[in-house]
Order: C-alpha cells, then sequence, then structure tokens
C-alpha cells in the first residue's frame, strides 16, 4: 500500500488525532530508553481500545507491513526500536484501569496504564503491585510484560511473570486470544501466557492484562551498611541468604556510584567503598527478630556502619539515592552504557573484580549499582562521546564484562531484555538449536515475522514459507484456506 | 488398528539390549497398549531414540514413574513407552545460590532429603511416593504450599528438552533472573509430554522453614469457608497454605503458617484470631495435619477432578458441587487450596452419573473464567466426557505451537486438550 493511502486507512481507523505522520512528529520514536540505536518510523498510531489495535494489526497483516509496540518508551535494550517502513503502534491512550477487584487479589488494566498506579489504585485497600522497576512512575504495565520486568522487591516477590495471570493478546494476524486464567488459576492447555511475558513484543500486542496484586506487609524495616569495598559486602549478602533470611531487597552501591548519587540527590551516605541496602518485610515478629541477626552478619562481616531506617522518611532517603542511581551518573559523566546481565550470586565478588580489571585495561571508569540478591549487574561504563573512539571503546567493555558474566554461569540479560542491542550475543549463550527451537514458537505466533521483527535473535529464521515479503493471498483472505 | 514395524533392533543399539523390552500390560495407558518400553541413559540417547521414533511415525508416551500416567484423554495411539528412570542424576546443587539442575528422572523424594541436608528445598508439595522431577514439570501439578510459593512454573528457571525430531535444546540459565530469549521453560510446564521430552530442569529453591503450625476452624456453611478464606487472604498473616477439606464427615479449613521460631507463634495467634467468629478453632498436632496431607490420588475408584474458580466464588463452587452430586447420588470429597482458588474434589459413583455431573459443573465454570479438568478416571469415563473440556479463543494458536514442535503429532497423540 502507498504510503499516502495507508494514512488514510489508519485515520479512517483512530481518527485524525491516532495518527502521526510528519517527520518532525515522528523523531519523538526514533528511540527508546536506549539512544545508541534511531529509526524514524513510517507512522505512529494511538489506538484507545483493543478493537483498533485489532483493526492496525489486521492491515498490517494483509499488507505485509511490520509494526512494533511501544508503551512509554523506556526501555534500555532497543526493544520498542522502529523498524522502517513499519507502524510503531504506542499504547499511551490505553490507560485505563479497568477493574480493581479485592476480593480475588487481582486488577485489570489497559497495557499504557504505569505499573505505579496500580499500586495506587489499590493502596487504599492496603494492597500494592509488587514488581517495581526503577523507572515504575513511567513505564508502562504493557512494556514490564513484554520485557519480564524486575525490579528491587524481586528477590522475595519474583518478577512480572509470576504476578501477571492473564492477557489479552492481538497476535500477529489480528486475531485476539486470551491467555492465562486471569481470576481462575491454572487455565488448561499451553502456559502460552508464561511463553508471551518476556518475549519483548515480539508475540503479539498486550491489550488488557490481567496482574495480582499483595497485601501490604505488617512490618518493614530498612537498614543501609556501609563496608570497606565490594567485597566484604557481598560476604554480607552471602551470609544473609546462608542463614535461611529471604530479604524483600538487597541492593549494592560501589564508591562511584555513592560519588555520583552524594552529587545529585544528597542522600547523605556514608563515606565507602560499598554500601548495602537491606529491606525486610513481613509480619512483625517475624522481621524484628530477623532484622537483629542481619545487623549481626553486617558487623561479622565488616561493616563500618549500620543505619537503621527510623522513620518512613528515612528509608525513603536511603532508597532515593538508590533509585537514582542511573540518572545520577550524569553528574559524573558525558555518558553511560547500562549493562544489565547476571551471574549466579556466589559469583559476584569473582566478577567484581574482573570488572574493574577490564575497566583498568580499558581506561574507562565502570560504576557498579546492582541487585545483590539476584546477582543482576548493572554495570555502568561511563565514556564521553567527544572523544573520538570512546562510545565504541565502552562498547566493546560493555561485551566483555557480559562475556565475564557468562563464563561464571550467567546470564545476558536479567530484566532489560535482549532487544537490539544484545542480539549479537546471544549465539554466546545458546547454540544454534536453542535459537531455532525458540523460533518455533515465533513461527506459531508469527508465522510471517511482522511483529517487531529483527529484536532478540540474530538470525531469525523463516518459518517455512517462501521468502519475500508477505502477500496475503487472495484465497486465503476470503477465508477459503488457511496458510501451513 | 494398525501394527507397525517395531525397530527394537536399532532401540537396542541406542540405548543396549537390556533397557529395550517388550511392553507389557501394566504399561498399557488409558487402556492403549504399546509395544515397546525403551529407557534411555542419557540426553544423547533420548535423542537417537526420538530420531529414530520420528522417522518411523511411531507414537510415543513420555513416562516417569508412571504415577499421573492416567492424566488427559486416552492416547490416539501408543507404541513406545520412552521412561526417563535412568536419568536420575542431580547435576548440580548451588546451596549458596539457591539454585538446582537435575535430569528429569531424579524422584522428588530423594531430592528432597538430599536438599534438606543443606537446609534447603524445593518448594512444592510432597507428590506421590516416587514422582519424577519431569512428570512433576510435565504435569504442573499443584499442592497447598501454591498460595506462598506458586507452582512449579513460578520456580523453574531453565529447561532442557529432546524435541519430537531428536533436536536437544536449552531456554533459561542456572541464575534467578533471567529474561534472555523466550521462557520455553513456562511452556514445557504442563504439556503432559505432548512438545518434548523433558531431560533436564532448573530449579530455585527455598530455605526449609525453621518452624510451621497448623490451625483449622470447624465451618458451618459454604459461605463460612468462603468468609474465612477471605479473612487469612486480606490479612498480614502471610501463610503457607489455606485448605479446605469438605465432605459428610468434615467440614475444615486450615491454615499452614510457617516462620522462623520466634515469629511462628505470633503467626498461629493471628491465623486463629482471623478464623475464630467462622467456628471452633483448633491447632492440629504435626500428625493431624499431615493426615489431612495426602492429595487426591483418584484411588479407591474415586475419581478427581480439579475446579478452577476465582478465589472468591468458593461458596458457589462448593454448593454447586454438592447440590449437583446430591441430586445425581454422587459421593463428594473436596479438598482445596481455599485461597488460589483451586479445588479438588474426589467423585464416586456411577460413569453417567459422574460424566453428567462435570458436564453441568463446566458449563457454570467456564461460562465465569474457570475451568473443571478430569485428572483420572477409567478409559470409558473419559469416553463419554473430555477430559479438559472445551479450550478458550487460544486453542487455535495451541494447535499451531503443537504443529511446530512435533509436526507428526507423535507425542501423547490425542491426549491434550482441543484433541492435540
Ligand atoms: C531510569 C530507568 C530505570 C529502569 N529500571 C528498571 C528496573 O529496575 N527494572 C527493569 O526491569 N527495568 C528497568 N528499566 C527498563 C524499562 O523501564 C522496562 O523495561 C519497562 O518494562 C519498559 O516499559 P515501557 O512501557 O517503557 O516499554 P517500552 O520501552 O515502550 O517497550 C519495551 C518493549 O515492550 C514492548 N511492548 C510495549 N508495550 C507492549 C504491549 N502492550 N504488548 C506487547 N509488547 C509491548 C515493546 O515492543 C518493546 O519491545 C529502567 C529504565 C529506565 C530508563
Ligand atoms: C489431585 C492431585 C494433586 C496432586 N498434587 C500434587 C502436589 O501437590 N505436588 C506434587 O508434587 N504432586 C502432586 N500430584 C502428583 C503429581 O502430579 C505426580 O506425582 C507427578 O506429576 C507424576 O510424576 P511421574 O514421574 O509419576 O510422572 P508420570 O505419571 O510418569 O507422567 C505424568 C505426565 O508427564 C509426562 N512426562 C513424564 N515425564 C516427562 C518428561 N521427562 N518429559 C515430558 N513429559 C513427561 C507424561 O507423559 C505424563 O503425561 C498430584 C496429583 C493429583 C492427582
Amino acid at each position: 500500500m502507498e504510503r499516502e493511502r495507508l494514512v488514510e486507512t489508519m485515520r479512517g481507523i483512530l481518527g485524525p488525532e491516532g495518527v502521526i505522520s510528519e517527520r518532525e512528529e515522528l523523531r519523538t520514536y526514533e528511540c527508546d530508553g536506549l539512544m545508541n540505536y534511531r529509526v524514524i518510523p513510517d507512522l505512529v498510531v494511538l489506538p484507545e481500545t483493543a478493537e483498533q489495535v485489532q483493526r492496525v494489526v489486521r492491515v498490517c497483516y494483509e499488507e505485509g507491513i511490520p509494526f512494533v509496540a511501544r508503551g512509554s518508551g523506556t526501555g534500555l535494550s532497543g526493544g520498542a526500536l522502529p523498524v522502517e517502513s513499519g507502524i510503531l503502534i504506542v499504547t499511551s491512550r490505553m490507560r485505563r484501569i479497568l477493574e480493581v477487584d479485592i476480593p480475588n487479589q487481582r486488577v485489570v488494566v489497559e497495557p499504557g496504564v504505569i505499573n505505579l498506579w496500580i499500586t495506587e489504585a489499590v493502596s487504599g485497600e492496603g494492597y500494592y503491585y509488587a514488581p517495581d522497576p526503577a523507572s515504575q512512575v513511567v513505564c508502562s504495565i504493557g512494556g514490564n510484560v513484554a520485557e519480564n520486568s524486575g525490579g528491587v522487591h524481586c528477590l522475595k516477590y519474583g518478577f512480572t511473570t509470576n504476578h501477571v495471570t492473564g492477557a489479552e493478546v492481538v497476535l500477529p494476524d489480528g486475531s485476539v486470544v486470551h491467555l492465562g486464567g486471569g481470576k481462575a488459576p491454572d487455565a488448561p492447555g499451553y502456559d502460552l501466557l508464561g511463553a508471551f511475558v518476556g518475549s519483548e513484543g515480539t508475540l503479539g500486542i498486550a491489550t488488557r492484562i490481567t496482574v495480582r496484586v499483595c497485601r501490604k506487609p505488617e512490618a518493614v524495616k530498612t537498614l543501609l551498611a556501609a563496608f570497606e569495598d565490594t567485597e566484604a559486602a557481598g560476604g554480607a549478602v552471602s551470609g544473609i541468604i546462608g542463614a535461611g533470611i529471604v530479604p524483600a531487597a538487597v541492593e549494592m552501591m560501589d564508591r562511584l556510584t555513592i560519588e555520583a548519587v552524594e552529587v545529585a540527590v544528597h542522600p547523605n551516605y556514608p563515606d565507602a567503598g560499598a554500601i548495602l541496602i537491606v529491606e525486610l518485610d513481613g509480619p512483625e515478629a517475624e522481621v524484628e527478630s530477623q532484622f537483629e541477626q542481619v545487623i549481626g552478619i553486617c558487623k561479622q562481616n565488616r561493616a563500618t556502619e549500620v543505619r537503621v531506617a527510623g522513620s518512613d522518611a528515612e528509608r525513603a532517603l536511603f532508597w532515593k539515592g538508590r533509585k537514582a542511581a542511573f540518572a545520577a551518573m550524569g553528574r559524573i559523566s558525558n555518558d553511560y552504557y547500562v549493562q544489565d546481565s547476571v551471574v549466579p550470586r556466589t559469583e559476584l565478588s569473582a566478577v567484581l573484580k574482573k570488572i574493574s580489571e577490564l575497566s583498568g585495561r580499558y581506561g574507562l571508569r565502570v560504576a557498579n549499582v546492582f541487585h545483590a540478591g539476584d546477582g543482576n549487574l548493572h554495570p555502568l561504563v561511563l565514556y564521553d562521546n567527544n572523544v573520538p573512539g570512546e562510545a565504541e571503546k565502552a562498547e566493546e567493555l560493555a561485551g566483555e564484562i557480559v562475556f565475564a558474566c557468562l563464563e561464571h554461569g550467567g546470564s545476558l540479560t536479567g530484566e532489560h531484555g535482549i532487544g537490539e542491542d544484545k542480539k549479537k550475543y546471544m549465539p554466546k549463550m545458546f547454540t544454534a538449536e536453542d535459537l531455532d527451537v525458540m523460533q518455533l514458537l515465533r513461527c506459531a505466533f508469527d508465522p510471517h515475522q511482522i511483529c517487531n521483527p529483527g529484536k532478540i535473535f540474530p538470525t531469525p529464521r523463516l518459518c517455512g514459507e517462501r521468502p519475500g515479503p508477505f502477500r496475503m493471498h487472495p484465497v486465503q483472505k476470503a477465508g477459503l484456506a488457511e496458510l501451513f | 488398528m494398525e501394527t507397525r514395524r517395531m525397530p527394537a533392533k536399532e532401540l537396542e543399539g541406542i540405548v543396549g539390549a537390556e533397557h529395550v523390552r517388550e511392553a507389557a500390560p501394566e504399561d498399557a495407558v488409558d487402556g492403549v497398549q504399546p509395544s515397546l518400553v525403551v529407557e534411555p541413559g542419557s540426553v544423547e540417547e533420548v535423542g537417537a531414540v526420538m530420531r529414530v521414533a520420528h522417522r518411523e511415525g511411531l507414537a510415543v508416551i513420555v513416562r516417569g514413574s508412571g504415577t499421573k500416567l492416567g492424566w488427559g484423554n486416552p492416547p490416539a495411539a501408543a507404541d513406545l513407552i520412552l521412561g526417563t528412570t535412568r536419568l536420575d542424576k542431580v547435576l548440580e546443587h548451588a546451596a549458596g545460590d539457591l539454585v538446582l539442575r537435575v535430569q528429569a528422572g531424579v524422584r522428588l523424594e530423594e531430592l528432597q532429603k538430599r536438599l534438606a541436608g543443606a537446609g534447603q528445598m524445593l518448594a512444592i508439595d510432597p507428590p506421590h511416593p516416587g514422582a519424577t522431577v519431569g512428570g512433576i514439570v510435565a504435569a504442573n501439578a499443584s499442592g497447598p504450599r501454591r498460595y506462598k510459593y506458586g507452582t512449579i512454573r513460578d520456580l523453574i528457571i531453565g529447561i532442557k528438552v529432546v524435541l519430537a525430531d531428536g533436536t536437544v535444546a536449552r531456554a533459561g540459565g542456572k541464575v534467578v533472573k533471567n529474561v534472555a530469549g523466550y521462557d520455553l521453560s513456562k511452556l514445557f510446564t504442563g504439556s503432559l509430554g505432548t512438545l518434548g521430552v523433558i531431560v533436564e530442569a532448573n530449579f530455585r529453591l527455598h530455605p526449609i522453614p525453621k518452624a510451621a503450625r497448623t490451625v483449622a476452624v470447624e465451618l458451618e456453611s459454604p459461605r463460612a469457608a468462603r468468609e474465612a478464606a477471605q479473612a487469612i487472604m486480606h490479612s498480614q498473616v502471610e501463610a503457607t497454605a489455606v485448605e479446605l477439606h469438605w465432605s459428610e464427615e468434615e467440614r475444615l479449613l486450615s491454615v499452614l503458617v510457617e516462620s522462623i521460631p520466634e515469629g511462628v507463634e505470633a503467626k498461629r495467634e493471628a491465623a486463629a484470631f482471623l478464623l475464630r467468629p467462622f467456628g471452633e478453632v483448633r491447632e492440629l498436632s504435626d500428625e493431624e495435619a499431615g493426615a489431612l496431607e495426602p492429595v487426591l490420588q483418584g484411588d479407591g475408584g474415586e475419581v478427581p477432578v480439579k475446579i478452577s474458580a476465582p478465589p472468591a466464588e468458593l461458596e458457589d463452587v462448593l454448593e454447586e458441587l454438592f447440590g449437583a452430586a446430591g441430586r445425581r447420588g454422587v459421593g463428594v470429597r473436596v479438598r482445596g487450596h481455599a485461597a488460589t482458588g483451586v479445588t479438588y474434589a474426589g467423585l464416586r459413583g456411577g460413569e453417567e452419573e459422574i460424566a453428567a455431573l462435570v458436564e453441568e459443573l463446566r458449563e457454570i465454570r467456564v461460562r465465569r473464567g474457570g475451568s473443571v479438568v478430569l485428572l483420572g478416571g477409567s478409559p470409558e469415563l473419559k469416553r463419554r466426557v473430555d477430559a479438559w473440556g472445551p479450550g478458550g479463543d487460544y486453542l487455535g494458536l495451541a494447535r499451531r505451537v503443537k504443529e511446530k514442535f512435533d509436526p507428526r503429532g507423535i507425542l501423547g497423540p490425542g491426549r491434550f486438550i482441543g484433541g492435540i
């Protein structure tokens, strides 16, 4: 279809305010939170209802036009990067909370709803939504589902996949399916919802999502412990886990991060080589007793200072520094590259050592702020784009860090996804067979590869269909035959 | 029925003559008699066996300990039983990481004993003696502790499978947090041996709680059952399990609380306080609590049925179930995960009555977004009433997934929902 007719068709479906086609306006959508890659989409559409999403996707299917879903665009792996000559389907006008069902501890929302809004909608009833990415004030639930996002409280409560119980999905052929049980558990059949969560927008577009909400715990206690170095802090983390304690959160920051955060938001952190924030929650008696134990473990591991939050304000201050860490890097470096690798917790100190070695070798600073309880590292490779060659060097260093994590039994990504950014590394973690088998799932959902094509997999394989752009056969269009 | 040439010699060449035998009548699956039982000893051997089966178009039924082979519809065909019991190695237990990597044929019972040495556990309930890890994953069975820990799909973090054509593939990994690639572990969980042979699985572990108590309340009515369950759900007690036991003899809601010794007493008190308005509350001894423990096995002629409903509809579920059973002269014993919405019922009665009862309940529950699944029962009963009931609008997609993973349809043909 030529562009003008396509714009007309989309206006017909969405009204003029639902279609963006001017080049200058399209630029707003050229990248997500990862700004290394930019592509200007051919067209941006902003549907308001699931039915509109379905009609848009149907046009794409029939015309062989690739499309990409986008929530708030905070992704850090280029997942929502548009594809050339493709349509970007943005969910920011689908922001209604459709149902709050406290008796069944479920909330049903549209995909564009912001993560934090769910907690706000149920906090009056004493509930909250557990997965809490640091971006929770802006990121969308649709994006969370696509990335299987985590957050600081995932150590105890699990990730998005453990909290989403149902989703309405528009498949790449424009049909609508309901995956998962929603309010009733265990829908019979394959766990297609489990496969959909974390599929980074490559299997369809979620248009309605049911999540589980949790009862607020009776007690919450938070401490901040300072250590000489990350190794000592790591020893405390192992000690806590080894004692059979499952904290709600265990976060670590190294010296460079502490410095940056101090300049940016003044949380008044102690001068230290590493800081741990440990939070326990649950029934009062349990929390009280285990909290004392955690303090003891920190001291045994040579903590130079342990501060206990005495009030909500103080707790908020502890967390403020942690949550602002990424943004704070801007204070000490022009540019930075965020990595998101995971290692088994017991390998943390070996890998941190390796990172500091690499940092020395490349002559670039690396700041570490991460989910220590999960072994999920976020090394921030600092560089200056104005210095020729430094960006490339930073990317190379980031790659070396990934390999180090894989060598220690880890994974390429813990929560930010593969997207555009890390697909080149996939063969380092998986064999060709592994990747082909994942493609089988892709082919079942999206045989013509029009749904967020080019992401996750370095070399997607054809689904046994004829090569070249897909065009629906008239016989098929008329509903007379199906394509296998 | 067509008799197929069995490549017994070729299979013996792969796994050794002592690991291939002719199938006995006990090896029948829901009344369908297979020809051979093959027990590979390694992932490579599983791959080679599957390549042969694929080439010859042989129907393969994967079997762990065989404790739940009666789940699902009777197979449309069964030529080979592929037994996993020789794949019984614990490959890695990283205690400091609370992570485990095992082969599929490992028996959960033995595994738990070994993990207990490190003060850890795979947080699911004791299954039928002998059940294998692969069988548990493939069946996605759940017990009372799912209230706190979720089901096995929430605990699995990596998987290795052999597909119908012998391809070996891995997904996930051995770290708790990992979003690299598609989460095929979830796809294979609950797939009942219809997508591939699970040969390895990785799990996250939990520390064994240091102290546990069970409090129970005697209830008057289905409404009290719902209200008592709701009271616990909306409290801050953090119970591990909330179970309903309902029959002619007992009407009990039990609440398992676990914690450190310093915490468990407070939790017990809080739970007892919340239950008091609904009836007589007492603490169960470990023995009494243990006696409530066995899940429905479908033995003694009882037909096990799994009803799934929003938890707040517990009262309706009980009334529908007992109402319909009373009208048809069917005996019922209920064991439910009251706070999660999963209710297991053991039905006793004539096949025709049970079939009609299942259809009746299904009509209501499916309309309200849930399901009624027949877990056991004779092949005759399953010919009267489909084990799964209707699937939703996702059924076409599920079929496409099956076609991609098993294009010749040789893995457990006809057993799964919608005839998959
Ligand atoms: C400062 C900062 C802090 C962050 N902290 C965390 C953190 O702690 N933990 C964490 O996990 N992540 C974190 N992130 C990453 C990011 O916020 C998450 O990945 C988030 O889930 C993305 O949501 P979004 O709405 O912005 O999605 P987008 O960036 O718009 O899209 C992300 C992916 O989801 C797909 N998608 C979006 N909507 C849908 C839909 N309805 N259906 C199907 N696919 C869809 C897109 O195609 C794309 O592949 C952080 C990002 C920033 C900038
Ligand atoms: C009502 C009820 C409640 C239950 N509650 C619990 C519970 O709380 N906790 C619990 O752990 N158990 C529970 N069980 C029992 C549990 O389902 C079985 O014990 C276990 O799943 C079967 O293990 P198995 O090795 O005997 O498998 P089998 O009976 O041999 O096989 C079960 C199914 O899995 C397939 N299969 C087996 N191995 C593989 C493999 N390696 N790859 C692919 N497919 C395979 C088979 O084809 C078959 O479809 C419950 C059972 C019932 C009926």
